[in-house]
């Protein structure tokens, strides 16, 4: 029988301030960047960046949850490859990214509605 | 220094298979930049959780690509088997490591016939095609559908696969293997397939490292990750090792998605051969997800990433697929970048993009 890598997802709660360091931090560890995405839950949004380790199989996901007008810097400094990913939450979400390596502003996916999947018109106007 | 210019390719192009527009900032005929933009088909299937309940999104994420339907909507069904806990019966699990290595075959033809139709080779292309039509034909025979199978459901899966359907897949996989071994040796020693395919759209270990590649596209470049390896369904049970080249170039990833024809085909013939007997296909899921999960499998094209997240209702909070392509697209910059122009669109093609996939 082959031999199997079955190891837990692991999920790393962070604080915003701490993002850039962290996400440094897990390149120097040579995990790749597997998927980030962004949900809207209870008036918050819960930002999730997912590391992965290709020899052992096992995913790390950094978990930061912040207000709806916090700015979130951008990690395309650090990981180039997650331009896609955060033109995604910012278009759809309305997350407020800064410093995009490549900003598609809105356009990735040429959508009408502006940020759909984020909170709606009347909750912003309280 | 030559002039630059910029050169608009696609969305709609004779060697696209998919709709992505590309602009190609040149000099003369190389390369310096490729900018990607996507977009024109995107369907909002995720935003869909707020009007289908959990039970009913299986059949919404099948239908994101119509390739690898069913390891979309079983990557859906074990994120929220995970949230669940519950662990689905071994039968069931060997029935979805079959029908996903059908799914990786029929794939893997489909775009080798089109690998092949991109280097002008249309009798190659012809060939893939013909022997994957066999294939299409068994997915038919066991689940009733060729593109959209609809045999997964929360909990386990919806049909079985009888004895005797059994005994004729691995009498088809001889004669398919078969079939195979001629075009292999096309598509390995021919001329014509190597100074197409070598040395074109090289893409280091460290290349695709750092810009996320998955699949086939990671493991031609000498990362060996197959999320096959991290053991769900039945693939604890079976013997493979992934499929890997060091060159890192167009004929690296034409010659792994090759051979991972070849190993899906002996993957089914052990699952055959270890399958358990008759049994429950299902169990019995009682009220709705409350928690999150994450599930990562392997479709043809490479690690798909599965978010759900459930507070208790009937109506996910989130659900979120990222696919593969949506990986690859970072690394196909990097290939383009320094190409000649007439390679554009073989270069395009041996990501295996799937733009529905990646829209959403």
């Amino acid at each position: 029988m082959a031999e199997v890598i079955a190891p837990e997802n692991i999920l790393e709660e962070i604080e915003l301030s701490d993002l850039l360091h962290v996400v440094m931090t897990k390149k120097k560890e040579g995990l790749r960047l597997s998927q980030a995405c962004a949900a809207y839950v209870d008036g918050k949004y819960e930002l999730s960046y997912s590391f992965a380790d290709d020899k052992t199989y096992q995913l790390t996901t950094l978990r930061v949850v912040i207000d709806v007008d916090a700015k979130v810097p951008s990690i395309t400094e650090i990981v180039p490859q997650a331009i896609f990913y955060e033109n995604e939450m910012k278009e759809l979400f309305g997350v407020n990214i800064e410093m995009i390596a490549l900003d598609y502003n809105n356009k990735l996916y040429r959508i009408e509605e502006e940020a759909p999947f984020g909170p709606k018109k009347e909750e912003n106007n309280g | 220094m030559g002039k630059r210019s910029i050169i608009p390719y696609g969305p709609q192009h004779p060697v696209l298979p998919e709709p992505i527009h590309i602009d190609l900032v040149i000099e003369d005929e190389r390369i310096i930049e490729a900018i990607p933009s996507v977009g024109f088909i995107h369907r909002g299937l995720e935003s869909l959780v707020d009007k289908r309940d959990f039970n009913q999104l299986v059949y919404v994420v099948e239908r994101t690509c119509g390739i690898c339907s069913f390891q979309h909507g079983m990557g859906y069904c074990e994120a929220v088997e995970s949230v669940f806990g519950v662990e689905i019966p071994d039968r069931a699990k060997f029935l979805r490591t079959i029908w996903s290595e059908m799914s990786r075959i029929h794939s893997h033809l489909l775009w080798l016939g089109l690998l092949a139709d991109g280097f002008g080779y249309e009798n190659l292309f012809y060939q893939c095609w013909r022997i994957r039509e066999r294939v299409l034909d068994l997915i038919e025979l066991t689940t009733g559908g060729r593109v959209i199978f609809s045999v997964n459901k929360i909990g386990g899966v919806l049909k079985d696969i009888p004895e005797d359907q059994l005994r004729h897949i691995l009498s088809e996989l001889d004669a398919i293997e078969a079939d195979l071994n001629v075009i292999k040796k096309t598509f390995i020693e021919d001329y014509t397939v190597q100074s197409r395919l070598r040395g074109i759209g090289i893409l280091t270990r460290e290349q695709a490292h750092d810009l996320g590649c998955a699949g086939p596209v990671a493991r031609a470049s000498g990362i060996k990750a197959d999320m096959r390896k991290r053991g769900y369904d039945a693939y604890p049970h079976l013997d493979f090792e992934p499929i890997v080249s060091n060159a890192g170039d167009s004929y690296a990833r034409c010659y792994c998605r090759l051979m991972e024809v070849f190993q899906s085909i002996d993957l089914i013939r052990q699952a055959i051969g270890k399958i358990p007997g008759e049994s429950d296909l299902s169990v019995a899921i009682k009220g709705n997800p409350d928690g999150e999960a994450f599930f990562r499998c392997e479709q043809p094209r490479g690690e798909a990433v599965y978010y759900v997240k459930g507070s208790g209702k009937t109506f996910l909070d989130r659900f979120r697929v990222r696919t593969p392509t949506f990986a690859n697209l970072p690394g196909l910059c990097e290939m383009l970048a320094g190409a000649e122009l007439s390679d554009v669109g073989l270069l395009v093609i041996t990501i295996d993009p799937c733009i529905s996939c990646t829209e959403r």
